[in-house]
C-alpha cells in the first residue's frame, strides 16, 4: 500500500520539486524511504489502538497539483478567515499570492511561501535552521510522507521583539473533485517567532466541497525566549474528508505559547501534537476541542515534554459527541529527569449525547523528577441529571437547559483563548455546529 | 397574619428510591410571612424542599401541594420557576463553561417571556445587577466566573442567594443555605432575605441550626421529624431547640 507513494514520490522528485535547495532534496530522499520502512499503522500499534487509517491506506491517493486552476473565488477564502488581518492562503498546499493579503505586517517580518523562501538567500537560510527539526519524520510514517513531498507551505518568521498587532492566518484548502479520482495534499506550516516577539498566528483547514480528499498535514512553532505566540489550529474540512495532522512546538526559556486545536471536520482525524518545553520558566496551554457527530471519528494524541525545571502546562480537551461519533484523546505528559518544580495539569472530559457515541480518554504520565506537581484526569459520560434539574429549576426548559450544558462543555474551552475576536469567531462556529 | 395563602400542603406523602420520607406533612404559608423547617438529619426536610422544587427522583405518593390555588405536583421543575417559586439548593451544580452572568440572564428571561415582558439584553440587565451584586456583596469578577464551578463552599450559597435576589420569587425555599457557612456569610444570607421580604413573598427557610434565626424573624417556627411536622410555633420554639436539642420533639408517626 506504500508502493504507489514511492512511484508518486519518483515522479515528483523529478519533475514538480527539482528546484529545491539539495539538502531539502536529501531530506526528501531519505523520509520516502522511511515511508516505505515504517508503512502505514496498524491497529495493533499502542498509538494506533482505537483509530483504524485502513480507509486512507486502501485508498488510491494521488497527490494534487498544488494551486491548479481553476482557483477558487476570493469570496470562498475570505468566508472561511476568521479575522480581518493578514492572511496566506494555500490550495492544496501551495501558496497562491492572488488570494492572499499582507497588508499591515510589519517590516522584518516574513510571511508567505515556504517554496520562495527557499530559493531565496537569507529567508531560505532562516527557514533551513528549523524546517524538519521539530516534526519527527524519522518516527512517524505520516509526518514522512509529508517531509517526503515537501514542496511548499506557509513560512512565518517574527524577528526578535517584533509585535503583530492583528493575527496572522494561513488558510489552507483542499479542492475536491475531478475525474482522476481522491487526491491528498501535504500542507507545511514552519512558524518561527524568535526572543520577546509577539503573534497571534491561526491555521485554518477547509475543503471546497464534499468529496473524499486526504489532508496529511505538519506543522512546525518554534517560540524563542521571552516571546508570547497564540497559535489556533482549527479543522472545519468536509464530512468525507480525511485529515492527518503532526504539530511539533519547541518552547525556549520564560515563553508563553497558548496551542488551540479545533476540531470540527472530516470522516477521520488524528491529530498528533507535541510540545517540548526546552527552557525554565516556560509557559504552555494547551486546549482542545472536538464537536463530533455522524459517524466521525477524530483522535488527538498529545505530548507534552517537560524537558526543563520550573515549567507550567495546562493542557484542557474537550469532546462532544453526538450520533455514532467516536472521540479518542491520549494525553501523555513526560517529565524529563531534572525538569524539577514542573507544574503540570491535564484534564479531558467527554461528553456522549446519544448511546452510540463514544469516547476512549488515556491520560499517561511519565515522570523522572521528584519535586513536581502533576495533576491529570478525565471523564466520560452523558449530561449530568442533576445539572439539568439545576437550570430547569431555574425556569429554563430541558432542551434549553441541555443545549445550554452542551455549549458550556465547548465554551470552557473557548473561554481560554486570548483573542476576543478570534474567540468570538469560533464561538459562531462551534455554535452552528452544535445546533 | 392576613396574607392570602400562597403555598398549602396536604397530607404529603413522599418517597425516594422506594422509601417512605415523607409521611404526611401540612403546611400553609402566606403571602408576607417567613416560616423556618427545623428538624434533625433525615427529617425530610432536604425531601420536602426538593418536592417543592420537582426533583425527578422523588415521588410524591399521596398528598397535595396548591400554589396559588393551582396543583403544584401538575407543573415541571422550569414551569414552578416561571410561576414564581425559588429553591435554593442545599449543593448547589456548578456548570462548566456558562459564566454566571449568562446564566442568570437566561433564567430571568426565561421567566419574563412566560409573563409576557420583554427579554433583557446583556447590557440591560448588567444594569439591573449592579444592585443586586452589592446586596451580598460580591464586585463583578463573580459574573465572569462560569457558574459555582470552582467556587467555595460559601461563594456557592451566596449564588443562590444572588439569584434569589435576581429572580424575586413569589416563594422562596431555601434548603439549608446557611449550612457551611462563616457567621459572617450567615448574616449577609440573612440580611439579604430580610431585605427581599415583602407583603405579597413568603419565604421557607429549611435549617438545621438557631443561629440564622438571630438575623431573620421566622412568623412561624416547625419541627420536622420522622417525616413530619410534630410542632409549629413561633420563634420561642427555636430557641428552646437550640437549648434542648430534637430528642424531646419526638413522638411516633402516624399511621400512614
Amino acid at each position: 500500500m506504500t508502493e504507489h507513494y514511492v512511484r508518486d514520490f519518483q515522479t515528483f522528485a523529478s519533475n514538480g520539486a527539482a528546484g529545491a535547495p539539495a539538502w531539502l532534496r536529501e531530506i526528501r530522499e531519505g523520509a520516502i524511504a522511511r515511508f516505505a520502512e515504517l508503512g502505514f499503522p496498524t491497529m495493533k500499534q499502542e498509538e494506533w489502538r482505537f483509530t483504524s487509517v485502513a480507509p486512507i491506506a486502501e485508498t488510491r491517493f494521488t497527490l494534487a497539483p498544488a494551486a491548479h486552476s481553476p482557483l477558487p473565488a476570493p469570496a470562498e477564502v475570505e468566508r472561511l478567515q476568521l479575522g480581518a488581518g493578514p492572511r496566506l492562503v494555500f490550495v492544496d498546499g501551495g501558496y497562491v499570492r492572488g488570494l492572499s493579503s499582507l497588508a499591515g505586517l510589519p517590516n522584518g517580518v516574513y510571511a508567505g511561501s515556504l517554496a520562495a523562501a527557499l530559493q531565496a538567500g537569507p529567508s531560505g537560510e532562516l527557514a533551513r535552521a528549523h524546517l524538519t527539526r521539530l516534526a519527527h519524520w524519522r518516527d512517524s510514517a505520516f509526518a514522512a510522507l509529508n517531509t517526503a513531498f515537501l514542496a511548499d507551505g506557509a513560512f512565518v518568521h517574527v524577528p526578535a521583539g517584533c509585535v503583530l498587532a492583528q493575527p496572522l492566518e494561513v488558510v489552507c484548502v483542499a479542492t475536491v473533485g475531478g475525474s482522476d479520482g481522491p487526491k491528498v495534499a501535504h500542507p507545511r506550516g514552519l512558524i518561527v517567532v524568535e526572543r520577546g516577539a509577539q503573534a497571534v498566528v491561526v491555521e485554518t483547514f477547509a475543503s471546497l466541497g464534499d468529496g473524499v480528499h486526504w489532508t496529511n498535514a505538519v506543522s512546525e512553532v518554534v517560540v524563542g525566549e521571552g516571546a508570547r505566540v497564540e497559535y489556533y489550529r482549527v479543522q472545519r474540512e468536509g464530512r468525507r474528508g480525511y485529515h492527518v495532522a503532526t504539530t511539533q512546538s519547541r518552547q525556549e526559556r520564560d515563553s508563553y505559547l497558548g496551542l488551540h486545536a479545533i476540531t470540527l471536520g472530516g470522516t477521520l482525524a488524528r491529530h498528533d501534537i507535541t510540545t517540548v518545553l526546552d527552557g525554565t520558566g516556560a509557559e504552555l496551554i494547551l486546549n482542545g476541542l472536538y464537536v463530533l457527530g455522524g459517524s466521525q471519528h477524530a483522535d488527538h494524541h498529545t505530548v507534552i515534554d517537560h524537558a526543563r525545571p520550573h515549567c507550567a502546562s495546562h493542557e484542557f480537551f474537550n469532546g462532544v459527541l453526538a450520533e455514532r461519533a467516536h472521540g479518542v484523546f491520549t494525553g501523555r505528559i513526560i517529565v524529563r529527569p531534572g525538569a524539577q518544580r514542573t507544574d503540570s495539569k491535564q484534564t479531558n472530559n467527554n461528553l456522549l449525547l446519544s448511546t452510540e457515541a463514544r469516547a476512549d480518554s488515556q491520560p499517561q504520565l511519565e515522570i523522572h523528577a521528584d519535586d513536581v506537581k502533576c495533576t491529570h484526569g478525565s471523564t466520560v459520560g452523558p449530561l449530568d441529571p442533576t445539572a439539568l434539574y439545576y437550570l430547569q429549576s431555574r425556569g429554563l426548559s430541558p432542551e434549553t437547559a441541555r443545549s445550554l450544558l452542551t455549549y458550556g462543555f465547548a465554551a470552557e474551552i473557548l473561554g481560554r483563548m486570548r483573542s476576543a475576536d478570534l474567540r468570538d469567531r469560533l464561538d459562531r462556529l462551534v455554535r452552528a455546529e452544535l445546533a | 397574619m392576613t396574607g392570602n395563602v400562597l403555598l398549602q400542603i396536604e397530607n404529603l406523602h413522599a418517597t425516594v428510591e422506594g422509601r417512605e420520607v415523607l409521611r404526611g406533612v401540612d403546611l400553609v404559608v402566606r403571602t408576607g410571612e417567613v416560616h423556618a423547617i427545623m428538624g434533625p438529619n433525615g427529617s425530610g426536610k432536604s425531601t420536602l424542599a426538593q418536592v417543592l422544587g420537582g426533583h425527578p427522583a422523588y415521588t410524591v405518593t399521596a398528598g397535595s401541594i396548591r400554589y396559588e390555588g393551582k396543583d403544584l405536583l401538575a407543573l415541571k421543575p422550569e414551569e414552578r420557576a416561571r410561576e414564581g417559586l425559588f429553591l435554593a439548593f442545599q449543593y448547589p451544580v456548578a456548570i462548566r463553561g456558562i459564566t454566571n452572568a449568562y446564566f442568570l440572564r437566561s433564567a430571568v428571561n426565561a421567566i419574563r417571556k412566560h409573563r409576557g415582558e420583554e427579554e433583557l439584553g446583556p447590557v440591560e440587565f448588567m444594569d439591573a445587577l449592579e444592585e443586586k451584586l452589592k446586596l451580598i456583596g460580591w464586585d463583578d469578577s463573580y459574573l465572569n466566573r462560569p457558574v459555582n464551578d470552582g467556587f467555595s463552599g460559601g461563594e456557592k450559597k451566596r449564588n443562590e442567594i444572588l439569584q434569589l435576589a435576581v429572580l424575586e420569587p413569589k416563594l422562596a425555599i431555601l434548603d439549608e443555605t446557611d449550612s457551611g457557612l462563616d457567621i459572617d456569610a450567615v448574616k449577609t444570607v440573612a440580611q439579604t432575605v430580610e431585605k427581599l421580604r415583602r407583603p405579597d413573598n413568603a419565604t421557607v427557610l429549611v435549617t438545621h441550626y438557631y443561629r440564622i434565626l438571630t438575623h431573620i424573624q421566622p412568623d412561624i417556627v416547625h419541627v420536622l421529624s420522622a417525616g413530619w411536622i410534630v410542632k409549629s410555633g413561633g420563634k420561642e420554639l427555636a430557641l428552646e431547640l437550640e437549648e434542648r436539642g430534637y430528642d424531646w420533639t419526638r413522638e411516633p408517626a402516624p399511621v400512614a
